[in-house]
């Protein structure tokens, strides 16, 4: 336990020591539980107790709402503590036991200094009457939120086992004033995994889209209209804001993805005519054709081993999705099962591809096991589509739409748990979620 | 008479064309029967035969509803069409002709079938003589505006609507303009003409915009 301390500590006193550029947010995302698993380990979370200064985040809250989001806890409701602990030895475990708990989460955080924090948290396991976890973390003002999410996740790992991914974060493009062509404004944001802390990295009137992360988080790729003669991928650095074009031909410059090791982007060009996919090196912007064919093939993604890239292509009529060595080779096709199949995801381990599915008239995220090639339907919007997996492979994030407008839905890959992230104003489209961060 | 400079990929281009949409008369001898821009202001007769679709630059979307069947396809308009026809229209285009809204210029938005690149017959005329005028003013240049409605993922979009663009830009190559005086770009579904989720404003989303820079 103690190893896994120091390893969890040591990098992110550095993350949490830097301070973050954060602009006002221009809409919150909420999140709504539309289908739970229920039996959920029982635990209490109990308000973390101010010591000092003013805290405006309630860190306890969004513990809570992590834990419930993940399907694996069943979260006692805040009005039926029986009392308010802040740290283990105030714990009276009995009272716990008797109200059904398995596991009681406390803490307290002061302020330091105008800027700085100190969060200290204990994880308490009823049953055994003993402490399964206990950090203390040092945040800025603007990581109180990251704090909590931190925390989240060592109580999934301490008692599941299972790395979570609720310090994770959401890259998404968001429209306002939608319903005018002539004023709508276009926003790439970055956001929390549970929609806080929300900020804009890009604010304008032609369209962005099809927004990606690079492997360390550092850097995201999305395509931009803002030259009316010649679209552009930029890659775009999170925290400083600089930017540079990766690629801007004639035609389509589209539908970015990074390797895993970050060196290359795949993405999909027309300069010779016909959509094909090409690899573009990040450090010396020398490129190569991948696919040579007189059909689309576009929205590539990289197997987790950087071997194979996935794609969509309709070189067999319909669109389909195929594969071909990164190096270049063989295409295969992959999916055979319906009349569209588009916009792939492949899972952090490779064992799971997650797509945009035709069910009819409708456009619905489906995973398809690439071992035995059984397809899964998750979801049942009417057009639902830009599929990501989060690092832990557990949930995916997706757009759809809710009363007409568009929201972000997240989906567990087994389909049992779905949420839906509407944002305050506006519409959402195009999620994309991070890799694990520093 | 000046021939029209056909390199091997404009001749796959228009066996493509042939095959893609049903263009009549390609059994004939693919070459001859393409007016130059040289030619088609003189000695060929072309001429839209009646039905032959919108040519006049009246006949566009916000006027006409009935190009829209049932299912919101754009209703095809061969029967009428003479065997063995050359495309577009007799006029001479003076270097103001495009900013005249009553030449067949004005018409300047094409539409497309849903999930299809195919150029429909009855704007063949009016791209045609688009090329002719490019072909006939070589400084002249165009912006095509590839574009699709919002069923299927953005970026499938994207290329569907680049290659709706690219099949403009490849008749229009055909009268004779350069490449270079044709750059494409496609917005995909992310610049509707119109918002909704009805037939009718997916059919008229699925389009090419040509804007003369």
């Amino acid at each position: 336990m103690s190893d896994r301390r120091t390893r969890f500590l040591g990098p992110l006193l550095l993350a949490l020591g830097l301070g973050f550029f954060a602009s006002s947010a221009q809409a919150v995302l909420r999140v709504e539980i539309t289908k739970g698993v229920g039996g959920g380990l029982p635990l209490a979370v109990v308000p973390f107790k101010v010591l000092k200064g003013e805290v405006d985040v309630d860190i306890a809250q969004i513990i809570a709402d992590d834990l419930e989001r993940s399907g694996k806890f069943e979260v006692l409701e805040r009005d039926n503590l029986i009392s308010s602990p802040d740290s283990a030895a105030d714990v009276k475990f009995q009272n716990w036991k008797v109200l059904g708990q398995d596991y009681l989460i406390v803490g307290n955080v002061e302020q330091t200094s105008v800027l700085d924090y100190r969060v200290t948290f204990e994880l308490l396991d009823v049953i055994k009457q003993k402490s399964m976890a206990a950090f203390q973390y040092q945040p800025r003002e603007n990581q109180l939120r990251r704090a909590g999410h931190k925390i989240a996740d060592a109580v999934l790992e301490a008692i599941t086992g299972s790395q979570g991914a609720f310090d994770t974060h959401l890259v998404y493009v968001s429209v306002t004033e939608r319903d005018s062509l002539d004023n709508r404004r276009f926003h790439l944001q970055v956001s929390d995994s549970d929609g806080g802390s929300s900020e804009t990295i890009v604010s304008q009137r032609q369209p962005m889209m099809s927004p990606a992360w690079s492997p360390d988080g550092n850097m995201i790729a999305y395509v931009s209209f803002e030259n009316p003669r010649r679209s552009a991928i930029y890659i775009q650095d999170r925290f400083t804001g600089r930017r540079r074009i990766l690629a801007s031909f004639e035609g389509v410059n589209g539908a970015p993805a990074w390797s895993p090791d970050g060196s290359q982007v795949a993405v999909t060009l027309s300069r010779e005519g016909s959509p094909d996919l090409h690899i573009i090196d990040v450090e010396t912007g020398r490129s190569f054709q991948l696919t040579r064919n007189p059909a689309i093939e576009t929205e590539p993604v990289w197997a987790p081993d950087g071997e194979t890239i996935y794609f969509t292509s309709d070189r067999a009529g319909g669109p389909q999705i195929y594969k071909i060595p990164a190096e270049g080779g063989k295409v295969e096709r992959v999916t055979y099962e319906g009349s569209y199949n588009a916009s792939a995801d492949i899972s952090p381990d490779g064992r799971l591809l997650a797509m945009v599915h035709r069910v009819g008239k409708d456009f619905r995220i489906a995973v398809m096991d690439l071992k035995n090639n059984l397809l899964d339907v998750l979801t049942s919007g009417r057009l639902d589509e830009s599929p990501s997996f989060s690092p832990n492979g557990e949930m995916i994030i997706y757009a759809t739409e809710q009363g007409g407008r568009g929201v972000l839905g997240a989906v567990s890959a087994d389909g049992a748990i779905k949420l839906h992230m509407p944002l305050s104003e506006g519409e959402v489209r195009e999620p994309a979620w991070s890799p694990n961060l520093p | 008479m000046k021939k029209l400079p056909l390199k091997s990929s404009l001749k796959s281009t228009f066996v493509w064309l042939c095959a893609g949409t049903l263009l009549v008369g390609c059994a004939t001898g693919p070459v001859d029967n393409i007016p130059s821009a040289a030619e088609a202001g003189s000695d060929i007769a072309v001429g839209s035969a009646p039905g032959a679709g919108a040519i006049g630059g009246t006949d566009t979307f916000g006027t006409d509803q009935s190009l829209f069947d049932a299912e919101g396809m754009v209703s095809s308009a061969v029967d009428g069409v003479d065997v063995g026809r050359s495309f577009g229209s007799d006029a001479f285009f003076d270097r103001e002709a495009i900013f005249d809204a009553g030449s067949p210029l004005s018409q300047r938005v094409f539409y497309f079938e849903y999930d299809r690149d195919t150029l429909s017959d009855q704007y063949l005329d009016t791209i045609t003589d688009h090329g002719r005028y490019l072909a006939t003013y070589p400084e002249s240049l165009v912006r095509l505006e590839g574009h699709a409605d919002e069923r299927g993922t953005r970026e499938y979009n994207i290329a569907l609507a680049e290659r709706r663009a690219q099949a403009v830009k490849r008749l229009m190559m055909l009268q004779g303009a350069s490449y270079n005086q044709i750059i494409t770009i496609s917005y995909g579904e992310e610049q509707p003409a119109v918002l909704g989720q009805t037939d009718d404003a997916y059919s008229r989303n699925r389009r090419v915009e040509l804007v003369y820079e």
